[in-house]
């Protein structure tokens, strides 16, 4: 689908993410309130702002088209492997069928698959962009996903690009089984042998990342950054409490905990993504980029000294 | 002994115990009861051979989580010899879900790595029931730099229900460590042979299982999520196990199926753990016949093979 497209279907879309204390009375796509700090806000001041709300800061959740259009230079997008999407190998029907779920998230995203990735200019400097779409069976991690994300890394390292991931998950997709749980094996061989080319991967862990992605190729990149508020981890929430039988303390694995902890590289609000990953790239990324060799002092100590 | 019995061979426990009560009154010889016992033996063995024929997904997963089922730390003590087992993660500590061990293979010299269940409870309660914390993984993932260095091939054992689901654990960054240990043992230039011995429970599982020939234990499960968690994200309850086992392909005969195993090491019937003996010496041949395939040949054709099999590991639709 023309990205053109992907921004008709944008206009009919519900804020299904925060609606849980949404009062009801509220026309669609009109007025949103803020599941944070109540305010309510109207759409078009919030799509102005990113969808940040303009009291409190919070990150209400963007979907796949929304993201490319604030991170990849103007016009510059080109997706790749739209064709490629998920089977039932396993006739899965337990309780709902697999191929019912994967109809319904083809219908509510618009999408084919729970990750959109294609070739981009971020600050100029040439990318393979990925993002997943949450509204596609809570962008799990299935077969066609994990192509994707290895299709993107190989084609990076073909034509010399960085691979930025915003990833949004809730991990692995069961209704794939074993073939799910072996992308998470995939993924992480394809960061592993990009690394090797000497070209950067920059991840963005936007609210949720959960579970099987998290533990692959989300934080397997050079640079790992976050949106405010992201709600970042392995196992699931319930399953923890369950286990430690506490409740967990409010900022429990929020993008600014990890942060704390030393996990991750920066909590990066939404409205200065573009520019930092530009700015990272300008770093790491060496074709096309101006640098030492055109004139650029090298900073002292690094100058011309061997490793 | 009384033998830890699972739900479904309760109908098996009833006439076994019936049967020895017969025998203890036939001692006893206040009556005869010859024809009963051999009636009564007839129908067990009946019994026993519909029972264990064709276990279901759902009752393979109880026989990998038998108590008395073999585990890594009799593996290592029965299959290998000179046995030097390490210890911590040199960052935070030693792990004990994690074991890992220089040991030899029958003049085979390998890095074992493995999920370390316990024995009884208070084993268990040392083990954390064989489900690691990030200081675990850090620690298999250092035995698998070491086996790099010094050129060992890895010997994996895989039996966990998972990493372990914890605060701390993931304060310190559970998904993290298996990240890194996937990515390690994607590229680590030695071979690396995985056995599923028991569980084998999602990411907590693969960051330490998988390599260039999975071997599953016919009673072995190897599932990206358990079928109580399956359940209770479905069903909305967790008892509804049995039901979500058979439709998460777990088994090894699935993982056949699906490319992802390359060998099943039958077991007696009812179980590794009626005849570990036996079990022991087939998992010794095929881990043995294994290495003996990849430790002969070059280390980058290993690597560009084990690449390929993840790469090709997935089943999708490329459009028109
Ligand atoms: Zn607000």
């Amino acid at each position: 689908m023309p990205i053109s497209d992907w921004f008709k279907a944008r206009e009919v879309r519900k804020y299904t993410s925060t609606s849980a204390d949404m009062p009801g009375e509220l026309p669609d796509g009109v007025w949103v309130k803020c599941p944070s700090c109540k305010h309510t806000l109207y759409q078009g001041d919030l799509d102005r702002a990113g969808d940040v709300c303009l009291h409190c800061g919070h990150h209400f959740d963007i979907d796949a088209p929304r993201r490319i259009a604030m991170l990849a230079d103007e016009g510059t997008f080109q997706e790749t492997e739209a064709g490629l999407t998920s089977v039932d190998p396993l006739r899965f029907k337990a309780a709902k069928p697999y191929t019912g779920s994967l109809e319904k998230a083809r219908a509510l995203s618009g999408l084919p698959e729970a990750i959109v990735t294609g070739r981009a200019l971020v600050g100029g400097h040439p990318v393979m962009l990925g993002v997943m779409d949450f509204r596609f069976i809570a962008a799990s991690m299935g077969s066609a996903v994990g192509e994707k994300i290895a299709r993107a890394f190989r084609l990076a390292g073909q034509e010399q690009r960085a691979v930025i991931m915003v990833t949004r998950s809730g991990g692995a997709r069961m209704q794939e089984g074993m073939l799910s749980l072996m992308q998470m094996a995939k993924t992480a061989a394809e960061t592993e042998r990009f690394a090797r080319q000497g070209l950067p991967y920059i991840s963005v862990l936007a609210n949720p990342t959960m579970g099987g992605v998290t533990a692959s190729f989300a934080v397997l990149a050079d640079v790992i950054y976050a949106e405010p508020g992201a709600l970042i981890g392995f196992a699931g929430q319930r399953i923890i409490e369950q286990t430690i039988r506490q409740s967990l303390p409010k900022n429990f694995r929020t993008a600014e905990y990890f942060e704390e902890y030393g996990m991750i590289d920066a909590v990066v609000p939404r409205g200065e993504l573009h520019s930092t990953i530009a700015l990272t790239l300008d770093y790491l990324a060496g074709p096309g980029v101006p640098n030492a060799s055109e004139g650029a002092a090298c900073p002292t100590g690094l100058d011309g000294g061997e490793l | 002994m009384a033998r830890f019995v699972m739900e479904f061979e309760r109908p098996l426990a009833e006439l076994e115990e019936k049967l020895a009560e017969l025998k203890r009154l036939d001692i006893a010889a206040t009556i005869q009861l010859s024809d009963e016992i051999a009636g009564l033996e007839r129908e067990i063995d009946k019994l026993r051979d519909t029972l264990y024929a064709a276990l279901s997904p759902w009752e393979k997963v109880q026989v990998s989580r038998h108590p008395e089922r073999p585990k890594t730390q009799d593996y290592v003590e029965m299959l290998f010899d000179d046995v030097i087992e390490l210890h911590g993660d040199r960052t935070f500590g030693d792990d004990e879900a994690i074991m890992i061990a220089l040991a030899t293979l029958d003049g085979r010299r390998c890095m074992v790595i493995g999920h370390r269940k316990g024995k009884n409870t208070k084993e268990n309660i040392k083990r954390n029931f064989g489900s690691p914390h990030p200081e675990g993984f850090r620690k298999a993932r250092r035995a698998m730099k070491m086996a790099e260095k010094f050129n060992l091939p890895v010997v994996s054992l895989i039996d966990t229900q998972g990493a372990f689901p914890g605060l701390e654990a993931e304060q310190r960054g559970q998904a993290w460590v298996i990240a890194e240990n996937l990515a390690t043992l994607a590229s680590l230039r030695t071979p690396v042979v995985a056995v599923g011995i028991g569980e084998g429970g999602s990411g907590g599982a693969l960051a330490i299982g998988f390599g260039d020939r999975l071997i599953m234990l016919e009673n072995a499960y190897y599932s990206v999520i358990t079928p109580e968690a399956c359940a209770s994200i479905i069903f909305k309850d967790a008892t509804r196990a049995p039901e979500a086992a058979p439709c998460l392909a777990m088994t090894a005969d699935d993982l056949m199926r699906l490319g992802i195993a390359d060998e099943i090491v039958r077991e007696p019937l009812g179980g590794a753990h009626r005849d570990p003996a036996i079990v022991y010496a087939s998992v010794a041949r095929a881990i043995t016949s294994a290495l003996d395939e990849l430790c002969g040949k070059d280390i980058d054709d290993v690597l560009a093979k084990r690449y390929d099999r993840l790469a090709m590991t997935g089943v999708f639709s490329e459009g028109e």
